[in-house]
């Protein structure tokens, strides 16, 4: 189990990333947890990548601004390249092996190739790519409750959106299977 | 308790709502529009009132007005909207009325940024508005100290009759926390408004706002009473927090979101053996300067440090009186500093002291 992680989400505008960081923090809050979310929202946003900070932790947050991330999700190659090097001893790399061909390495971190964008266009939509990332990070990290983001999703949805929770719950689900399949591991 | 994730200035909104809000009128400036946002739909739902004005300058006298009539009333703004706001501030205290002020604040000076800053102390201690007058100025460093001190600044507005300027950065409001809303606040007596214009029915004669005080007599007694009334809330109100203060080589004085970077970067010192302390500020006015009489001795100095270029760096100076050496850390223009930017500070002290 872990006390306090600090997780950066990158990718392009559209891939979901602030929406991937937001259903952790909010599963956070549902655990009783501290959590903390930030938009980057400076000069550092142009050019097309959007990524967000999150920190979950057991007891209260210090700093909201971290210079290095145990667990970085990487929706694009720009993303990669931008925080790879930004990593703690015993990080984790998840990355969206659909986008990205080349097998991933570092020196601190484990490194694992998600196909994202080929899972969910096989579910058919592909807007549910960052939701097949979801599965497979909480099924290496094991970070809440199975059921804890389930719920998470049917409020972040709400009824507006309820005929979308089908097919996200199905997402989750393939993320972690492929995850169970590959035999990838995250102590 | 119940845990919610919230953004900020939604917070602030939520808390306003729950400190009894009855009015809101302001003018939209990033970052912090959740807050009007959230009002506008929440406050009509109610039956309150809210209203977008057509600048900074008449909301302020919108909410002049409502507070003469006895409404508990807010506005919010960011920098340069605070700026705008001055003169309709300062009639404000001089009338001597409650209302409670959020400060978004974003990198200046001028139109800026819209990035986080701490570059508004000084326009909040020290203000822009004609006269001798005082805000009570709160900078929390968290979204769940926020919420508790939006809930109690309606009381101590009305309590001192008198404007409360709640003080944070754009990260405050633009970041999202989990928060506790039932944390219960300190229940305080708050004497009838009697002054408030609400017609004739219940009082013989006409109530009289107004800051105008023509004959000099009486506009020296009008100084003299507000100066009483300010060393009561210096007595009353100062609020500050002592961190690590045992046994300290050094001291940092830090508020809001820089305090936080701080607390992050005493811990990682600590793991290096050094041993740093923390002053954090909570009310900015009254300034905490009885917290510089409890540094306990042997300290090597005091590191101010701040999201701008060294303002709260002056009551950090008339605080101490001498006894340290004062080194300083800012960064400005949007840009938070990291943690270790700041364990790099104290440990190249030598380099930040302030000649």
């Amino acid at each position: 189990m872990f006390d306090h992680v600090n997780i950066k989400v990158a990718g392009f505008g559209g891939q979901g990333v602030m929406m991937f960081g937001q259903l952790i923090a909010y599963s956070a809050a549902y655990e009783e947890l501290f959590g903390l979310w930030f938009p980057s929202y400076g000069p550092e946003t142009r050019g097309g990548t959007a990524n967000c900070s999150v920190i979950v932790s057991k007891k209260q947050i210090n700093s909201p601004v971290f210079q290095s991330a145990n667990h970085l999700i990487a929706f694009n190659l720009p993303s990669l390249q931008k925080f790879h090097d930004k990593m703690k001893d015993g990080g984790l790399i998840l990355y969206n092996s659909s986008l990205i061909k080349d097998q991933v390495t570092s020196d601190k971190a484990i490194c694992i190739g998600i196909p994202i964008n080929d899972i969910a266009t096989d579910l058919g939509s592909i807007q549910v790519s960052n939701i097949v990332m979801m599965g497979a990070y909480l099924e290496l990290t094991n970070l809440f409750v199975e059921s804890t983001i389930e719920k998470v999703l049917i409020k972040y949805l709400g009824e507006k959106k309820a005929h979308m929770l089908d097919i996200n719950m199905e997402a989750l689900r393939k993320g972690r299977e492929y995850v169970l399949e590959a035999g990838v591991t995250y102590a | 308790m119940a845990k919610v994730l919230m953004k900020g200035n939604e917070a602030i909104a939520v808390a306003a709502l729950k400190g009894g809000v009855d009015a809101f009128f302001g003018y939209p400036i990033t970052p912090q529009n959740e807050i009007p946002e959230y009002l506008s739909k929440h406050l009509l739902a109610a039956g309150k009132v809210f209203v977008q004005a057509e600048s900074e300058v008449a909301a302020i006298n919108m909410v002049y007005g409502a507070a003469g009539a006895g409404a508990r009333v807010m506005t919010s703004s960011s920098s340069p909207g605070i700026a705008l706001k001055q003169e309709g501030i300062s009639y404000i205290a001089g009338a001597e009325l409650p209302c409670v002020i959020v400060s978004v604040m974003r990198g200046g000076p001028g139109l800026g940024g819209i990035q986080p800053s701490q570059a508004d102390y000084y326009q909040a201690t020290r203000g822009g508005g004609n006269g001798d007058y005082q805000l009570i100025v709160y900078a929390p460093e968290t979204i769940q100290e926020t919420i508790d001190i939006m809930k109690e600044s309606f009381d101590i507005a009305d309590y001192y009759r008198n404007p409360v300027l709640v003080l944070v950065d754009g990260l405050i409001g633009q970041m999202m926390e989990t928060v506790d809303f039932e944390k219960p606040v300190k229940k305080r007596f708050i004497p009838a408004k009697d002054y408030a214009t609400t017609g004739t029915a219940n009082h013989p004669g006409r109530n009289i706002v107004n800051s105008l005080f023509l004959d000099p007599v009486e506009l020296e007694q009008h100084n003299l009473q507000l100066q009483k009334k300010y060393q009561q809330i210096k007595n009353n109100e100062t609020k500050y927090e002592m961190i690590n203060m045992e046994n300290p080589e050094y001291v940092i004085v830090a508020y809001g979101t820089m305090s936080r970077i701080c607390r992050s970067a005493i811990e990682s010192l600590k793991e290096e053996g050094i041993e740093v302390g923390m002053i954090r500020p909570i009310s900015l006015w009254p300034y905490p300067k009885a917290a510089f009489n409890e540094i306990p001795s042997g300290v090597k100095g005091i590191l101010c440090a701040e999201m701008s270029m060294g303002q709260m760096l002056d009551d950090v100076m008339i605080s101490d009186k001498g006894r340290h050496e004062i080194g300083f850390y800012g960064r400005v223009g949007g840009m938070v500093p990291e943690p270790e930017e700041i364990v790099d500070a104290i440990k190249n002290f030598k380099d930040k002291v302030v000649k």
